[in-house]
């Protein structure tokens, strides 16, 4: 895991340094341009007349005591700027990630159950909308639907900054609410796939040999069914869930910039817009960092599944 | 002859059996069409819509039907139709290219890693692993962001962070088929590791592979949209995600600006998926995932 | 007595997308209390689907009984709902499976697993049900059953967890238990133990046994009755003495003549092919003599395999796979390997070869040092030893036409010119008794049988002067087997071929072999002549292997006491583990048995 990060840093740096123009040129380009002495200067000043690898261990150093350089644009410290923001995303994967799952796996039970009747039809509908829809046209759909006919849920920001409560529940529900659209949005690409993973799974595992040795005991259909084959049926959806994470972090980026959802995703839009690389790149480590997390989850909620595997 | 025993279904089919069993699949054939016809579109539609999509040819937000444009006009009052059809060339040229770039890396990762084990596979699945963990867009963002928005990049940004799945796939096809007798008896026969690797294993394994590539074609499309919603697309050519991209401000105001070049974008991975799905059935019968 | 089980008239039919077609015509028998009723046949016969319908389970969708019924204790199955049925299943009717692998849930322990069908149909609580599964566990010779309850499936062998399929089929004294093929995929010493120990049980509790196999060695041991089924039919029935001895059916008869018995090469001092019931012109039974001109010497070979572990994939400890192995084979003539899965056999064969590299020793063919050799040399040698694999449906390229694959060591040696090849492998063709016309279908399109002997024929291309078969007949149907073993036995009398048989069953290995060694935990614990061995074996695990193969002979049966087979110790070791080298004591001519102390 540590290992996975420091890569990701490694990677940051060499792309930095490959890339075409440097750290100067751009606070110059912002400053409306600089002479030769001054960017002469500005290089020594962020260490850039170095050795290669002095400047590659420098810069992992840094990022390693959390310093992930300067947002020129927001004129903060990128640390602070991804830790204010970082909250937010964590909260809409999660929640995208853990609604996904949940409604996939019932619709693919439920659908398993009779493999060609209409429920299983509507899961393989419903899943080639998800893989076909890009996620962040169904979010432009859904906040034009929702802002301009069913009024219900609001379409931008995470909280309403109008409500005046020191109350934590009020609070509390605002962002509910306001989390309602986006991680709807999000979630809808991933439960099409949980669900006719979910459903080939469970076909798969209802023809194995311990189903039938399930039935021949005398097991009644239900205990057949939610007993036997549905723990066995887990694994590979939890495992493709797990690998899923990046995509999801990915979606996210998008639905956060349709809605302004105010997370990594709609400071990577602003940083890009505004050529704000270390911002950016400290991004890029966070969400790294992220989907790391979210594989070790998914790791331990295998290994409490499954008594064969071994961490 | 003494023997009567049955027959059993082959787990693994010859071409022309695949090519039956596609075709007689409804929907498999319907989203070849649906592919055939927009690529004709992209490809050949200029010549009989001449309107070039970067003209500013009539009003902003003209709405579809009226003042003569099919599908109205932009923010900067360019035809939409146009930009549909003269975008379809970029998406799927784009979601083509970067799917086959990934299916090379893929490929040849995940078969030297699934032939060769030991520290080779150790090496490159680890490498896998990393790529299978960064969070795909945002690495292609930065990518874009970095070395420029012109299409090469952006093909090649694409390819390069969505081949892992290839490689996994590969390489778990290669552990289970290099167990198998046939190839140890085509080893034994005097085949070198070569032909082993590309004549006697990757063909076996070619049928998931193959699937998935053609479900990554679609995906690329997608994401060749994403990012150029985000607005890193190279503004020297159109594609449907930049049509979107550039209208996204107005989208209350008009919303088939973005309606439309959405709907193309979604009836190509549509059918795209629809060839992967028939893809699948006719290479594989016993197994419908994902 | 009186019917337990009564099937009149049941027809069965399968949905394919060819059509229907009857997997089960006009089927009557009865069963019996307390009687063993075998049902025999070749697969495909129709037998497990039976026994499916009894257990009304046949597949939704795809097998349906179209016809007939089906009276249990004088009730109608048919007419029984679906919780009716599920009261009777596992609790009067109940049924183990072939294969004991994944038959068990794997993510229960198999205690919870046992007291699961207590529980459903005893009534019983938690505590009450687990301890009367751990009295079963036990009553199965679970080693530790309090213990062993906790366990899951994967922590135990093969033979264990068919014990606990057998634990819970009989949790609740049902009146008729089905067992379909149970002892299959076991090896000989288990087979014989879960053979045992059915009839010990149905002794014990007077429960009826339906008991569905293809081998007419264990029919012998379980039998009071037998059916036997050919397509879809049963073509005769009667009792295990009228059908062993008395045999009515021409399919019977050659059932029985194509299964080699153990113990009947005893009088005859070489192999020799069978004769087959069937055939239109028997051929004349010539023995094959062979040389006594040494082709392959093996000398201390020794193939370990690395166990890699923890965060560094470091080798943490080494599988023993081979140890100390010598031997030689004539010209002419056939070595088998024998031994039961994991002993090495074919580890053995495979490293002689270097498809995997073994660890040390010397490998000596007609005066060639094997295991000295550079890539490319070894490229060369290896057209003198070729291998014909076990399972028919891996050991050809499904994607590629029977043609090129036979032709492909030619290919890859470049031996034979463009122009020739047609003719050479049509030569192939007819060697191995198969048309030219199947040169250019797929692998799919043929059976078993014919599977192999394609393999057979890709073997042969090269004119190699060893072939080594690594369970080359054991997936076939006896019928099947014994004619690729006939065209084995002629090719090698053709070509002057020596064979290098690996194989897990004694009494093939008794028909076709004039040297036999014997396999365990990867050391050689008896090589000799195969009359010596089979007349006088000396070391103790050669006498149980022995003791343990079923015998076509319902006047041979075992019984539980003269079984005591010890468990398979594990094959791996850490690294410093430096076993004692392998010494041995010749008891009669060429005949040696390990004195080292192999773990049995």
């Amino acid at each position: 895991m540590l290992l996975v990060l420091l890569v990701v840093v490694v990677l940051n740096f060499l792309m930095l340094h490959l890339a075409p123009g440097d750290i100067a040129d751009t606070i110059a380009q912002t400053m409306g341009g600089a002479d030769e002495q001054d960017m002469a200067e500005l290089r020594k000043q962020y260490g850039l007349d170095q050795p290669f690898f002095i400047q590659l261990f420098n810069y992992v150093v840094r990022v390693a005591l959390l310093d992930f350089g300067h947002s020129h644009f927001y004129n903060l410290p990128v640390f602070d700027l991804i830790m204010e923001r970082f909250p937010a995303t964590l909260l809409l994967v999660f929640s995208a990630q853990i609604l996904s799952l949940f409604v996939g796996i019932l619709l693919g039970v439920y659908a398993a159950q009779n493999p060609n009747g209409l429920s299983s039809l509507f899961v393989n509908m419903f899943s080639l909308f998800g893989y076909a829809a890009p996620v962040f046209w169904t979010g432009i759909l859904l906040l034009i639907a929702f802002s301009l006919h069913i009024p219900i849920f609001p379409v931008s920001g995470m909280r309403d900054i109008t409500i005046e409560s020191s109350n934590f529940f009020v609070h509390f529900f605002d962002v509910l609410r306001h989390l309602f659209l986006p991680m709807i949005t999000l979630a809808s690409i991933f439960f099409a796939y949980y669900s006719r993973l979910c459903r080939a799974s469970m076909l798969e595992v209802l023809g194995a040999d311990f189903v039938r040795t399930a039935k021949a005991k005398g097991l009644s259909k239900k205990d057949v069914l939610l007993k036997h084959a549905l723990k066995n049926s887990l694994s590979p959806v939890i495992t493709f869930a797990g690998l899923s994470f990046s995509a999801v972090v990915s979606g996210a980026i998008l639905v956060e910039t349709v809605y302004s959802w105010p997370g990594l995703g709609t400071l990577a839009f602003n940083s890009i817009i505004s050529r704000d690389t270390p911002v950016l790149l400290g991004i890029l480590i966070f969400s790294t960092l992220m989907v790391t997390v979210g594989n070790l989850l998914t790791d331990l909620t295998l290994k409490a599944l499954d008594p064969r595997i071994k961490i | 002859m003494l023997e009567n025993e049955e027959i059993d279904e082959p787990t693994i089919k010859p071409v022309k059996e695949i090519f039956q069993t596609f075709f007689k699949s409804y929907s498999a054939v319907t989203g070849l069409f649906i592919l055939i016809g927009i690529a004709v579109m992209g490809f050949i539609g200029p010549l009989f819509y001449p309107t070039d999509p970067f003209d500013m040819v009539w009003m902003p937000f003209s709405p579809p039907g009226a003042d003569g444009f099919l599908l109205g006009t932009d923010y900067l009052g360019r035809d939409i139709l146009s930009q549909i059809i003269n975008g379809a060339r970029v998406s799927i040229a784009i979601g083509f290219l970067a799917a086959l770039v990934s299916c090379f890396i893929g490929v040849g990762i995940g078969s030297f890693a699934g032939f060769y084990g030991g520290w080779v596979e150790e090496t490159l699945m680890r490498i896998t692993e990393f790529f299978q963990v960064l969070p795909t867009l945002l690495f292609a963002m930065v990518i874009v962001a970095l070395f420029g928005s012109s299409v090469l990049s952006i093909t090649l940004a694409i390819g390069a962070v969505s081949w892992a799945s290839v490689a996994r796939i590969t390489r778990s096809e290669f552990l289970r088929i290099k167990e198998l007798d046939f190839v140890l008896a085509s080893r034994s026969s005097g085949s070198n590791n070569m032909a082993l690797i590309f004549r006697v294993i990757l063909p076996n394994a070619a049928a998931p592979i193959i699937v998935q590539s053609a479900l990554l074609v679609g995906a690329a499309i997608t994401f060749e949209a994403g990012l150029a919603f985000l607005g890193l697309s190279d503004p020297n050519v159109i594609s449907w995600g930049q049509v979107i991209g550039s209208n996204r401000v107005y989208i209350l105001d008009a919303t088939y600006t973005v309606t439309f070049p959405g709907i193309a974008i979604f009836i190509t991975v549509l059918a795209i998926s629809l060839v992967g799905d028939g893809l699948n059935d006719a290479l594989n019968p016993k197994l419908r995932s994902r | 007595m009186e019917d337990l089980v009564s099937i009149n008239n049941l027809n069965i039919e399968a949905r394919t997308r060819a059509g229907t077609l009857k997997v089960v015509n006009d089927l009557s028998f009865t069963i019996k209390k307390s009687e063993t009723l075998c049902v025999v046949g070749e697969s495909g016969c129709g037998k497990s689907v039976t026994a499916l319908s009894l257990m009304s389970l046949l597949p939704e969708g795809i097998l349906k009984v179209s016809s007939g019924d089906i009276l249990f204790d004088n009730t109608n199955l048919a007419q029984l709902s679906e919780a009716e049925l599920e009261g009777i299943r596992g609790n009067e009717i109940s049924m183990i499976f072939q294969e004991p692998m994944t038959s068990l849930n794997p993510l229960f322990t198999v205690g919870e697993q046992v007291s699961e069908v207590i529980r459903r149909h005893k009534n019983l609580n938690k505590e009450k049900a687990w301890v009367s599964a751990v009295e079963l566990l036990d009553a199965v010779k679970i080693p530790n059953p309090d213990k062993r309850a906790f366990d899951y499936p994967f922590q135990l062998s093969g033979g264990q967890r068919q014990r606990v399929m057998i634990a819970i089929a009989l949790a609740c004294q049902p009146k008729i238990l089905i067992a379909d093929e149970p002892t299959t995929a076991l090896d000989v010493t288990i087979q014989a133990e879960i053979l045992a120990l059915i009839n010990r049980l149905k002794e014990e509790t007077g429960t009826a046994v339906m008991f569905i196999t293809h081998d007419m060695a264990v029919v012998a041991q379980m039998a009071d009755r037998v059916v036997v089924m050919h397509p879809g039919k049963k073509v005769e029935e009667g009792t295990v003495h009228e059908i062993f001895n008395n045999p009515q059916h021409e399919y019977t008869k050659s059932l029985l003549a194509a299964v080699p018995k153990l113990g009947e090469m005893a009088s005859k001092k070489y192999p020799e092919p069978m004769r087959l019931v069937g055939e239109k012109k028997p051929k004349a039974l010539k023995p094959i003599i062979g040389t006594n001109e040494p082709l392959l010497k093996v000398n201390n070979l020794v193939t370990r395999y690395p166990v890699k572990g923890g965060v560094l994939r470091r080798t943490v400890a080494r599988v023993h796979a081979v140890e100390d192995v010598s031997f030689t084979i004539m010209k002419g003539k056939t070595l088998s390997l024998v031994g039961e899965s994991g002993c090495g056999k074919s580890t053995v064969g495979r490293s002689l070869i270097r498809l995997v590299e073994p660890t040390s020793g010397d490998v000596n063919l007609d005066g060639q040092n094997i295991l000295s050799l550079n890539p490319k040399d070894m490229r060369k040698a290896r057209s003198n030893i070729q291998m014909v694999f076990q399972d028919p449906f891996s050991s050809l390229n499904p994607q590629r036409p029977l043609f090129d694959q036979v032709a492909e060591p030619l290919r890859n040696y470049g031996t034979v010119k463009r122009e020739v090849l047609q003719e050479k492998i049509g030569d192939l063709f007819d060697r191995v008794k198969l048309p030219r016309s199947f040169m250019q279908r797929y692998p799919h399109q043929l059976s078993g049988g014919q599977r192999q002997r394609i393999a057979i024929a890709r073997a042969l291309a090269l004119n190699p002067k060893l072939i080594i078969a690594d369970e080359a007949v054991s997936a076939l149907d006896v019928s099947v087997q014994a004619q690729v073993l006939n065209l084995m036995m002629e090719l090698q009398v053709d070509l002057g071929l020596s064979f290098l048989f690996i194989s897990h069953d004694m009494a093939v290995v008794e028909r076709v072999s004039h040297d036999v060694g014997v396999m365990y935990l990867g050391r050689l614990v008896e090589i000799g002549p195969r009359p010596s061995i089979f007349r006088n074996p000396q070391h103790p695990y050669t006498q149980d292997l022995l003791k343990a193969v079923p015998i076509a002979d319902p006047d041979k049966r075992k019984s539980e006491r003269d079984l005591n087979f010890k468990p398979l110790p594990s094959p791996i070791h850490d690294l410093t583990h430096n076993p004692a080298p392998s010494e041995y004591k010749e008891v009669a001519k060429n005949h040696f048995v390990l004195t080292t102390d192999c773990g049995y």
